[in-house]
């Protein structure tokens, strides 16, 4: 996309913002028993206000109530969503996105508040405006724009009864996504559980990680000063040699520092997930992750011990126990 | 399992952890909620339209994660609580054959409103985490 190209996009989708998008709208069906008891058995939600008429009556809520997160059920078009829908402003921004490429659509977030809860009988009347369209972002889906979509509810007294902002992601998809999502599926068509990522192997230290597999932490050393180094790397930071060949490291080391993974959680990775930056005994450091104890028994300093082991299906990785040594 | 005792804004402290829900997801599931949500998108119910957007099945609408997190919750509170407000994001899809564990804790109190805020997490065994959040919800000053 050019700077044009993108000025031009940009001047023709800020301009929807603030659009209203259909005129209120009164919902298809107001406030009913059987729909709430239909949503309610499905999502085995077992609240009595919202499907028991003797407990309600008797309950602080004096009657059956909706659950509140129903608000927008109320304002869905149904079945005909499956068919061809008919164009409508929202509909229209997104096609604006169509035509540059951003043909990806992501529902991201919804924010909804609930300003009382809502009883059989009562009507919802929804109002939709575009209500802002961000700077351009670049995303892990792709570049693209987020879009939000303020919806607010009102009753059969014009009062408001609760709102929600609807945030969507259009983006041109990168296309190793949508690789990824395709082609993870297994035999049976579930999707596999991911392995961790693998080892990024180059030129320089793909010796390094085969060594790994075989199961032998190996520290490069420089063939004319015999200074140690790790990462690999074609050169001697001491004398500029690129001569060099390797020793094995015993694994006996200690933590220089280390942080535990929160979030997000990578599928693939056992949690908790410890990493941490050892001094090898030889000199050098190495990045692994620390196993065997629980996280909050890690110390900076604490004396540790590395075994390489297969850690998932195609994966051998060094991984550091604390002392006293696991005898295997 | 639902508690049919509520609980009072008293009872509860920051940092108090709900009961964990484990929920299967089928194809029934994600279908029969996308309809009894009224959501009928294609890729809800249509595996090949769900296929033609890149992933294996259909998957779960947002409607329904919106329920989730809010039955969670009231499980939690009991009959008399009110919901007042859900924040949601979303993350991995929920396809038929994941489970997903839902889990949350108290993050916030205001004695005023008598309004709890509570974070959700709902994280599935394939992809990690489908949805993320807080539930607003208001709890009696007595049970």
């Amino acid at each position: 996309m050019t700077p044009e190209e993108r000025k031009d996009l940009e001047e023709k989708i800020h301009a929807f913002v603030g659009r209203e998008v259909s005129a209120p709208t009164r919902g298809l069906d107001d406030v009913n028993a059987p729909m709430i008891r239909h949503y309610c058995e499905v999502l085995g939600d077992e609240n009595p206000v919202y499907t028991d008429a003797g407990f309600a009556e008797k309950s602080s809520k004096g009657g059956l109530i909706a659950p509140p997160t129903m608000l927008q059920v109320w304002s869905m078009e149904g079945y005909p969503m499956c068919q061809e829908p008919e164009m409508d402003v929202q509909r229209e921004l997104h096609k604006v996105f169509d035509d540059s490429g951003f043909i990806g659509v992501l529902g991201t977030n919804t924010t909804s508040e609930y300003y009382r809860d809502l009883r059989p009988g009562d009507q919802v009347t929804t109002h939709c405006v575009i209500d802002s369209i961000s700077e351009q972002k670049a995303t892990a889906r792709g570049i693209g724009y987020f879009i939000e979509t303020l919806y607010t509810f009102t009753d059969q007294n014009d009062e408001e009864i609760g709102k929600l902002v609807f945030r969507v992601l259009k983006f041109i998809p990168n296309d190793s996504n949508e690789a990824d999502a395709s082609d993870d599926s297994g035999d049976d068509g579930m999707p596999e559980t991911p392995s961790r990522i693998a080892s990024p192997r180059g030129h320089d230290n793909a010796w390094w990680w085969e060594a790994v597999d075989n199961g032998a932490v190996l520290i490069q050393r420089c063939k004319s000063c015999k200074t140690l180094r790790h990462p690999p790397r074609p050169m001697c930071g001491e004398c500029q040699s690129m001569e060099w060949d390797s020793i094995e490291s015993s694994l006996d080391g200690e933590v220089f520092s280390f942080t535990q993974i929160h979030y997000p959680k990578f599928p693939g990775y056992p949690y908790p997930l410890v990493i941490g930056v050892i001094s090898l005994s030889e000199g050098t450091r190495l990045i692994a992750n620390i196993v065997g104890c629980e996280p909050e028994d890690v110390t900076i300093g604490m004396k540790v011990k590395g075994k390489v082991e297969q850690v998932d299906e195609k994966t051998m990785l060094p991984q550091f126990y604390p002392l006293p040594v696991d005898k295997k | 399992m639902m508690n049919t005792q509520t609980l009072a804004y008293g009872d509860v402290a920051v940092g108090d952890k709900l009961p964990p829900l484990k929920i299967d997801i089928t194809s029934g599931l994600i279908t029969g909620a996308a309809i009894a949500t009224r959501d009928f998108t294609p890729v809800h119910h249509e595996k090949w339209a769900a296929q033609a957007g890149g992933l294996p099945d259909v998957f779960m609408n947002i409607l329904t994660s919106n329920g989730f997190m809010g039955r969670f919750v009231t499980d939690w509170a009991g009959p008399d609580s009110t919901i007042k407000g859900v924040s949601l994001k979303l993350g991995a899809p929920n396809l038929p054959g994941f489970v997903m564990t839902v889990t949350g804790e108290v993050k916030a109190k205001d004695d005023y409103s008598g309004i709890v805020e509570v974070a959700v997490e709902g994280e599935n065994n394939v992809w990690g985490t489908h949805m993320s959040g807080t539930v607003k919800i208001e709890l009696p000053k007595e049970a």
